[in-house]
């Protein structure tokens, strides 16, 4: 039993990890925790929609989430108002939790030992699942988009869609909007897995990982609601979350959502470039 | 306290010997001055089975995690089959399988399940034969009634024998086994054995590490023990029995005469205490008043004499310092 026969079938640069990064994405997807929190995300929108069909108050604008007053007008809004009413809270739990345990979970587990000797190189390591973690965000955010789109659409009237800037657009242009707020809120969502897994990487106690994740996101927020901050405003990643509004307008003013895009880029390289210093340095005790 | 260096005189692996793993000088002082492994000096020559023996806290793990690259050690260098670690990891570590303390997988995936993680994470090996090679790793461990269930579900027998199916995955010229036999029954414990002599067969090179001797005795071929970081011998297990047999023990000042003298009649191996005040050699065939009147003849004082025996077990003991207590 030798392994001089076998065939080397790395070809560098080419084979960018399909196959471990399909891996991952089964574990991350797998996993029945992550399920639950699909789901209480998906319920989201049911409960917003259900309660507005029951209820016969009316909501004043500015009541409640960002376009609720709207929903019962055309249900296509739903997925708007369940957007907004998650990127504050829900989707940071739900992505920390993920990031927060994507190094530390393998180490305390002990697999990483097994995975570094396979060997898959620690910088690989972290890119898949930077990736996988990436794909969770996004398919968080759309399915949050689907849910209240479907469910939107079977429980109110829909229709050309009247925009906050008064403009009127058709229903397919509704709905392209409402998948680009899933895409923006995505790209913000990637920039706080980023950061959760550079927490990730120092710790070898998933829980403490994805809890301080979770703290980092709130506090951000906290910190961008204190006026006496606002010098430090434009650098909290969390700033842009919410300037997704900006989408459901016409024309679109692009000028604060390239900001929150270029603010992700920032948290994103910075963030990666901490985990990544800090997990090929460290050593495998676990 | 240092150990008692026992020097054997028999050959030794030579420097230059093909080694299949080879450090030199490497040490590991953790974070908060733990020194767990101490300038250590490794040789495992190629198609060798060589047992890695040391009480608990000795270094063992230690000095795997560093051959396989995953703690950084603070000095000295590893080579696996001639290539440097973790500078050539990429291209060596796919012909190593290693078991590093105790299995560890995915509690919820079942034992296949994570064994196809294993293989995906594998860039060097062909996908297409990738479920045929798990079913061949799985029944070799005898594992392929059970490999359907979750991993968090296996009893630690179990556990250990997926490990050893994950090192099985592909075929390998070095085998890295820590503690392979911990957890398992006699009948695991013997199986594991006889995979380890038919890896051997095929050509591999095997380093297990233990803290049992009787386990080692059976499948090694070299020992190397360790103590608080530190080799203190290395050699085959005949080399390492010599030091155990009947043998005759010469108290004097004079170690070097008494040692020529004790070769003259036919040692093979003759030794000097640490202490510094015995000489102890193999002449089974010479009575001790030969070998005394051969001594005196050559005007070497002679304090005592007497044939002595050891256990393999007891000159562990003696190697590794007696006692409950963890060096450390
Ligand atoms: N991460 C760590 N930080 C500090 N000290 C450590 C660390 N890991 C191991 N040590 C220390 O290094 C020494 C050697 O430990 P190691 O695990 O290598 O021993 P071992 O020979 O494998 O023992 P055992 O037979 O019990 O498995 C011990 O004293 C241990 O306390
Ligand atoms: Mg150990």
């Amino acid at each position: 039993m030798s392994s001089a026969d076998t065939v080397l079938l790395d070809r560098p640069g080419v084979s960018l990890s399909a196959r471990l990064l399909r891996s991952e994405l089964r574990l991350v997807f797998g996993r029945r925790r992550n399920q639950v929190l699909l789901v209480v995300l998906a319920l989201v929108p049911v409960l917003v929609g259900v309660a507005i069909r029951v209820s016969s108050a009316e909501v004043e604008p500015g009541e409640g989430p960002p376009f609720i007053d709207r929903v019962s007008g055309n249900g296509l809004f739903l997925a708007f108002t369940a957007l907004a009413a998650v990127v504050p809270f829900l989707l940071p739990l739900a992505v920390g939790v993920v990031a927060g345990d994507a190094v530390a979970g393998e180490a305390q587990a002990g697999t990483l030992r097994y995975l570094l000797t396979v060997p898959v190189s620690r910088t690989r390591v972290l890119v898949v699942k930077y990736g996988a973690l990436v794909v969770f965000g996004a398919a968080a955010s759309f399915l949050v988009a689907a849910v209240g789109l479907g469910l939107g659409a079977a429980l109110f009237p829909t229709g050309d869609v009247t925009l906050l800037s008064g403009t009127t657009v058709s229903e397919t242009s509704a709905i392209g909007r409402a998948l680009l707020v899933a895409a923006y809120v995505s790209v913000s969502l990637a920039g706080l897995s980023a950061i959760g897994l550079a927490v990730s990487a120092f710790t070898e106690v998933p829980v403490a990982a994805m809890a301080t994740t979770v703290v980092l996101a709130i506090t951000s927020q906290i910190l961008d609601a204190v006026p006496q901050l606002d010098w430090l405003h434009p650098y909290l990643f969390s700033h842009h979350w919410l300037a997704f509004g900006d989408l459901v307008r016409d024309p679109v003013p692009t000028g604060t959502l390239v900001d929150g895009l270029q603010l992700q880029a920032a948290w994103i390289a910075v963030a990666l470039a901490v985990a990544w210093s800090r997990f090929t340095t460290k050593d495998v005790t676990s | 306290m240092t150990a008692p260096v026992l020097q054997v005189e028999a050959p030794r692996s030579a420097p230059d010997v093909d080694a299949a793993v080879r450090t030199t000088g490497l040490t590991k002082r953790f974070r908060g001055g733990q020194v767990a492994v101490d300038a250590l000096d490794l040789v495992v020559p190629r198609g060798s089975v060589t047992g890695f023996l040391g009480p608990n806290g000795s270094g063992k793990t230690t000095t795997i995690r560093m051959l396989l690259g995953l703690v950084v050690p603070t000095s000295g260098q590893v080579e696996l089959l001639g290539e440097p670690v973790p500078r050539a990891s990429a291209s060596v570590l796919p012909r190593v399988g290693a078991l590093v303390e105790g299995p560890a997988f995915h509690p919820y995936l079942s034992g296949r399940a994570n064994l196809v993680r294993l293989d995906a994470a594998d860039r060097t090996v062909d996908r297409r034969t990738s479920s045929a090679r798990i079913d061949t790793a799985l029944d070799r461990v005898g594992l392929q009634a059970a490999a359907g269930k979750r991993f968090r579900t296996y009893s630690l027998g179990m556990k250990q024998r997926l490990g050893l199916a994950a090192a099985l995955l592909r075929p390998r010229d070095l085998f890295i086994l820590d503690e392979p036999t911990n957890g398992l029954d006699p009948q695991g414990t013997r199986e594991v054995r006889t995979l380890v002599r038919e890896l051997a067969a095929d050509g591999c090179t095997v380093l297990v590490s233990s803290h049992l001797l009787g386990e080692i005795e059976q499948v090694c071929d070299r020992v190397v023990v360790m103590r608080a970081g530190r080799a203190v011998t290395s050699g085959t297990l005949e080399e390492l029995a010599l030091l155990a047999r009947p043998s005759v023990v010469v108290e004097t000042p004079a170690l070097d005469a008494a040692l020529s003298v004790l070769r003259r009649l036919g040692a093979t191996a003759a030794t000097a205490d640490a202490d510094g005040l015995r000489v102890r050699a193999d002449l089974p065939d010479v009575a001790v008043e030969d070998v005394t009147r051969a001594l005196v003849h050559a005007d070497v004082p002679v304090r005592g004499i007497g044939r002595s025996g050891r256990s393999l077990e007891e000159l562990f003991v003696e190697l590794t310092g007696e006692g409950f207590d963890v060096v450390g």
